[in-house]
């Protein structure tokens, strides 16, 4: 025992040692999982990216329930990890406990505000580019009836499904919007079997384009509307190369550039608030060689052209968060 | 009658199961690529290492020591209660209104009342299923599974409704205020001179879950109710010929079991100083292989929760260290729960025949 104490010890006095000149950069994962081809694995291959560029390396870990963010974000802290980004909304109550603890560390939130000193607070503009691909779906549906599954339900995911009800009825007033959340708890972002089962339901009531905010529940979602041939729209990362030609786009949310960024920017980096929208490229719509054919010149002029007016001003999108309820779709 | 002396049912046979769970664990590891004893000496010296591990390994183990008594107490009536996780969320409530309810002055005033108040509401979830056992004939393990569901349900309601405060995004209601705060270990064994990580989160709900253990041997073995249980949990038709009442004794055992199960809140509520989603983190489960394991008995169950705490630990220190998918960890887990809750014959038919072996040549001679 002793000796583990002391070789702990050791490491531990190297650990802050180091952090000193050359601090390794963090990344805590949110609950859903590194590799849910959506939220987390962006920020995945933000890290990937920058230790790719840069040759650096950084540390990463996974958590696994509610209750472990604070014990692993303080774990990284302690351990001299500089700066350690944290990922999800539900974190900003874990930086408001840790991040006092450990004023010499940098922390940086994704997708909500801590205002602390050495916090940066990266958000995003989701109802907008949930506007765009809402737009998208209306010009692709035949039926009339669009989708949105939702992963758990809180007030982030119907953000998400409040823009792209707004934007599906800009362009057809008459439109149905149907949405689903996939559950109450936090399973609900690794949920793909349900997701899948929703999709059915959904496709039974006639939609034919469907919407996932759902994290790793989406790739049940996408699944099932590949099966019964009706197209789906991805979210966080690009999911168009999932299911060539069955994903009509993907709203992409640039966490990879917020975790990139930070990365680069180091120990010490600036803090504030961070917001990224579409000005920005920090949320948009996904458009590749997988998609291509799915989206007509038509539509993508009639969805830029969206973009530049909420750009400017001319477009309001009402954010759910304005006051806790949505113009477009009753949650 | 039973071929094993007691000693080796209560230790051989569970240390065997963990030795085999050990091995096949490492063998994985070494299929991945990684050194299974670096893996151990990671998961040793994070979990056991500093006095930063031990505090997460004994925070960790005051739940499981609570969940494992809420199992056991039902074990003894022969209940299968699988709604100790749901017990414990509603039980988390019950902690979080008390809390919340008055500015508290004090910790000294605040434990009691918020003890009462998860144990209160633990008991209640349990009620309702053991009624339906006691009365309708409903099965207790269905009901108590399905309860689970209902109680996360019930408390996402409730934190995303009307608990969550204003303009808060986060499901989790505000935090408690100074007065809840409950002493940590690095405050307990800072009176007595002895330095303690304050990072961690162990707390005095430690030395209540010791407490619990106490008294649930004395219920169990020393009261006149535990008797009851007990013979109940043996043949219900010989207890109901007895006089005692197979609807009674369902109802009170699952009763206490609830209570226990709600009393985990001090230590993953209000220690934590506000109510999360998925505050029991699985615990409740655990609490099962806890029991099995520690063979319904307090000693045991005290022994199996720190086993199980030090799985916790040093598993989230070996994902984060070794960089070891966090499915990995599960396996670990999963594999000591396997071998020592379902394949307990696996360990105990072969060990009966070695003792037989010993035993029988003795006997000639004698």
């Amino acid at each position: 025992m002793t000796f583990m104490q002391k070789t702990l010890g050791g490491v531990a006095a190297l650990a802050i040692g180091a952090t000193a000149c050359l601090a390794e950069p963090a990344l805590m994962y949110d609950l859903g999982g590194k590799f849910d081809k959506s939220f987390n694995e962006a920020a995945y291959n933000g890290a990937k990216r920058w230790a790719e560029e840069t040759g650096n390396s950084y540390r990463e870990i996974e958590v696994t329930a509610e209750a472990q963010r604070v014990q692993f974000a303080t774990r990284l802290a302690e351990a001299g990890f500089n700066p350690v980004v944290v990922l999800g909304f539900q974190n900003a109550a874990t930086l408001e406990e840790v991040a006092p603890k450990y004023p010499d560390t940098s922390f940086v939130l994704v997708d909500m505000v801590v205002d602390l000193p050495n916090v940066r607070s990266v958000i995003f503009q989701e109802h907008e580019g949930s506007y765009l691909v809402g737009m998208l779906a209306a010009m692709a549906t035949e039926s009339d009836t669009v989708g949105f599954i939702g992963g758990m339900d809180v007030p982030l995911i119907r953000h998400f499904g409040c823009g792209y009800a707004q934007g599906a009825k800009a362009v057809n007033p008459d439109i149905t919007v149907i949405a689903n959340m996939t559950g109450t708890t936090p399973a609900a972002w690794n949920d793909p079997v349900k997701g899948g089962e929703l999709t059915k339901a959904q496709i039974s009531q006639g939609a034919d384009v469907i919407y996932a905010a759902a994290g790793g529940t989406g790739v049940g979602v996408l699944q099932a509307a590949a099966d019964a041939d009706v197209l789906s729209i991805g979210v966080d990362s690009n999911q168009n190369h999932l299911h060539p030609g069955q994903v009509l786009t993907s709203m992409i949310k640039r966490v990879d550039n917020a975790v990139f960024n930070a990365f680069s920017d180091g120990a010490g980096l600036e803090t504030g608030i961070v917001s990224m929208g579409l000005p920005d490229d920090g949320v948009g719509y996904a458009l590749d060689e997988h998609n291509a054919p799915l989206v007509s010149a038509k539509m993508k002029a009639a969805v830029d052209e969206a973009r530049e007016k909420i750009i400017a001003g001319e477009i309001q999108v009402v954010s759910y968060y304005e006051n806790d309820s949505c113009p477009a779709h009753d949650f | 009658m039973t071929v094993l002396p007691k000693w080796a049912d209560a230790i051989l046979i569970p240390l065997l199961s963990i030795l085999i769970s050990f091995v096949i664990s490492g063998l994985v590891i070494l299929y991945l690529g990684l050194n299974p004893f670096e893996a151990l000496r990671l998961m040793v010296t994070g979990a056991l290492g500093s006095s930063y591990g031990w505090g997460y390994t004994l925070f960790y183990t005051t739940n499981f020591i609570f969940t494992g008594l809420c199992a056991a107490i039902a074990f003894h009536a022969r209940l299968f209660n699988i709604g100790g996780e749901g017990q414990a969320t509603l039980g988390g409530l019950g902690v979080a209104l008390v809390c919340l309810a008055v500015p508290w002055p004090h910790w000294t005033l605040a434990l009691p009342a918020a003890l009462i108040g998860g144990a209160l509401f633990g008991a209640a979830w349990a009620f309702i299923p053991a009624w339906l056992q006691a009365r309708r004939g409903s099965h207790i393990v269905i009901t108590t599974i399905m309860f689970n569901y209902i109680a996360a349900a019930l408390m996402v309601y409730l934190l995303v409704e009307i608990l969550k405060p204003e303009g808060s995004m986060d499901p989790a209601t505000r935090r408690f205020g100074p007065g809840a705060e409950l002493p940590l270990f690095s405050d307990i064994f800072g009176l007595v001179g002895i330095p303690f990580s304050s990072s961690a989160p162990a707390n005095i709900s430690f030395f209540i879950a010791l407490l619990a253990c106490l008294l649930f041997w004395l219920l169990v073995w020393r009261t006149r109710l535990g008797y009851e249980i007990r013979a109940y949990g043996h043949s219900e038709t010989a207890a109901d010929y007895a006089g005692i009442s197979p609807a009674r004794m369902i109802i009170i055992a699952m009763i206490v079991s609830g209570a226990l199960a709600g009393c985990m809140a001090i230590n993953s509520v209000m220690a934590t100083e506000r109510l999360v989603l998925n505050s029991v983190e699985g615990a409740g489960f655990i609490g099962l292989a806890v029991a099995l394991m520690g063979r319904s008995h307090p000693v045991g169950v005290i022994l199996a929760a720190l086993l199980f705490g030090f799985l916790y630990q040093g598993g989230g220190e070996l994902a984060l260290w070794a960089n070891i998918p966090r499915e990995l960890i599960i396996l670990i887990q999963g594999l000591v729960i396997l071998f020592t809750g379902a394949l307990d014959n696996m360990v105990r038919m072969p060990l009966e025949r070695i003792f037989l072996m010993i035993r029988r040549p003795g006997k000639q001679g004698a």
